[in-house]
């Protein structure tokens, strides 16, 4: 196919679907009567919630029972799969990484995020330098993790580094290391990659938090001769805290569920594996849909605590 | 923020040591800044300045050479356009546009509907409804991946076409999108609706002539989000697409595995991969902060 060829299959497709939608809207105009009000409610939601349902709800179920079948989605297995997932060194080698993952991106890419946001409020220049360090949203984790490995770069000794990170060690003095090869290390340089990117979604959440406390509540307790740690612990961080708990979950969740980074950095080789690309590496490579399907199912139970910590606190924000 | 600046009647109040104290303060402030700043732009800035140096260059010196040594060419970027050629990216590039554009499209229109149903009309089931589509943000695309894979090349038969990540990218789409509609359009007042409903405008008009024009700022933030996160996607990409119609980032992501030291190919990749996300981040980035700040959870 050309490329003159997709793009006029993408014209197509767009314009069918704005014909669709015209006709339709215009046919909800048209009723009239007394169950009038329903039909045109069934009209403006049943698209979606078909969707949704034909697409999402009955997927996941799908695949939940799937998770109970054997390599080949054949027979019922019982729970083997789940057991695998907890007793095979690999896979458990899979969960540690991903712990390590949700524990440790949102909590640097939340306080990294913190702290610009705080020293850079109110400075002349603060659009520019939040657009430095939001700019890693725009870019995709592919795009960002080539940036990475980059840095990362290893030359024998012998040569001259190109990497960036190998290059200060060797100018402090040591010798080049091959950062994502070397186990345990590697997924904390991973790890780097996620935090670089999330920083600027938890600067910028947190910095418009910062902005909204009210400016009598600051005064006040300037007046009180609270010094600026004081102000940190007693004013800002008491004030943003529903907000940084949305982000930190908010991380977490993306964090579960990102599988690009690990896939572009390492492939999952070298012990750096996390649940999102295991379930990759068993359902399209290995092409066991049983632990695929389990894997699937773990990420979106491992979702579940998360969403209810933050549902509860924020309850607990409004009741005060 | 008027608040925040004491009035000048206060100023001999303000004891001389807190204004010594700021005055030691802030250069910390202003290195920490600095550090962060320099830490997060430095790395990307490597790749681009690798981007322009020749494959010759890029292997026998690191690219901050190139400050004393200045040598640059645009090699890299006729090489990843030369037609014909393995390496060459324009086709990934336009398939990467193809994906895109439908798939923002679709899921804005649908959700707009919905979320003006959800907000402005009375049925019943209504409030269970919104809360299972909001529940639904939380559920990894991962879970129904295979399933949908499995309809889309078995009773669907649109197996390896656009329509199936046309299709998932706006199903995916969905649930953050009414819920983030729903919330700027319950914002309105209700004043304005019983207005209309008075002067005898049915739902239909009031969605097009009232609602649709007062969220537009809404729509372009959603827009936004939904055009970075297709153009961005590798997942649904790679995993429902045949080999000439996948995106940009499976290409590079690709590159990786079979050429993963041939940083001339994958620095200018990357970047011809990142432009266009940058163009539409850069130009509205307004939009895309107050999406942000609107939204709870990215599904």
């Amino acid at each position: 196919m050309s490329s003159a060829e997709k793009i006029g299959q993408m014209l197509v497709a767009m314009a069918a679907f704005a014909v669709v939608f015209a006709v339709i809207m215009f046919l909800a105009d048209r009723i009239k009567g007394r169950s009038a009000d329903r039909v045109q409610a069934a009209i403006f939601v049943v698209p979606a919630l078909l969707l949704l349902t034909v697409g999402l709800v009955i997927p996941a179920i799908q695949t939940f029972y799937h998770s109970f079948k054997d390599a080949d989605s054949k027979d019922f297995v019982g729970f083997d799969n789940y057991h695998k997932v907890f007793s095979d060194s690999t896979l458990l080698t899979v969960l540690g990484n991903t712990a390590l993952w949700v524990i440790i991106v949102p909590f640097f890419a939340t306080a990294i995020g913190l702290l610009y946001a705080i020293v850079i409020d109110k400075s002349r220049v603060e659009p520019f330098a939040k657009a430095l360090v939001f700019l890693p949203m725009a870019i995709s984790f592919v795009g960002a993790s080539i940036i990475w490995r980059f840095v990362y770069a290893y030359k024998p000794s012998s040569r001259p580094q190109i990497g960036l990170l190998n290059e200060i060690f060797v100018k402090l003095g040591g010798s080049p290391q091959q950062f994502l090869i070397n186990h345990p290390s590697n997924t904390f340089w991973l790890i780097v990659v996620m935090v670089w990117i999330q920083a600027g979604f938890a600067m910028t959440v947190l910095s418009a938090a910062i902005k909204a406390i009210p400016g009598d509540i600051i005064e006040a307790a300037r007046l009180d001769g609270v010094g600026a740690m004081g102000m940190f612990r007693f004013v800002t961080l008491p004030s943003i805290r529903p907000a940084a708990i949305v982000v930190l979950t908010t991380i977490a969740i993306g964090t579960l569920k990102v599988f690009d980074i690990v896939r572009t950095m390492t492939g999952g080789q070298f012990s750096t594996s996390v649940v999102a690309n295991e379930f990759y590496n068993q359902s399209f490579t290995i092409s066991d849909a049983g632990v695929g399907s389990t894997l699937a199912v773990l990420l979106f139970v491992l979702v579940i605590p998360v969403v209810a910590y933050n549902v509860r606190q924020l309850r607990k924000a409004d009741a005060r | 923020m008027t608040t925040t600046t004491p009035p000048v009647a206060m100023a001999p109040a303000v004891p001389t040591a807190r204004v010594a104290k700021k005055r030691l303060t802030s250069p910390w402030a202003s290195l920490v800044a600095i550090a962060i700043a320099v830490l997060w732009t430095t790395p990307t800035l490597g790749l681009l300045i690798t981007s322009f140096r020749s494959q010759r260059d890029i292997n026998r010196s690191g690219w901050w050479n190139v400050f004393h040594n200045p040598s640059l060419t645009m090699e890299n970027y006729r090489t990843v356009f030369k037609p014909g050629t393995a390496n060459d990216l324009s086709g990934y590039f336009v398939n990467s546009f193809v994906i895109t554009l439908p798939a923002v499209l679709a899921p804005v229109l649908l959700a707009s509907m919905a979320a003006y149903a959800f907000a402005w009309m009375h049925f019943k089931g209504r409030d269970l409804l919104f809360v299972a589509v909001f529940a639904l943000q939380v559920v990894p695309l991962q879970i129904a991946l295979i399933p949908l894979l499995k309809a889309f090349n078995g009773w669907a038969g649109i197996g390896g076409s656009y329509w199936t990540v046309w299709i998932a990218h706006t199903i995916f789409a969905l649930p953050l999108a009414i819920f983030l509609l729903h919330n700027f359009m319950k914002e309105i007042p209700a004043e304005l609706i019983e207005a209309a409903r008075v002067d005898g405008a049915g739902h239909v008009r009031i969605f097009f002539q009232v609602l649709l024009p007062l969220i537009t700022p809404a729509l372009a933030a959603f827009g936004i989000f939904q055009f970075l996160w297709v153009w961005n996607d590798l997942l649904v990409g790679l995993t429902f697409l045949g080999t000439n119609k996948q995106p940009l980032t499976v290409f590079i992501g690709n590159l990786v595995g079979t050429k993963g030291s041939a940083w001339y190919l994958l620095s200018a990749g990357a970047f011809v991969s990142i432009i266009v996300p940058l163009i539409v981040f850069l130009s509205l980035q307004r939009f895309f902060v107050r999406g942000l700040l609107a939204g709870g959870l990215k599904g």
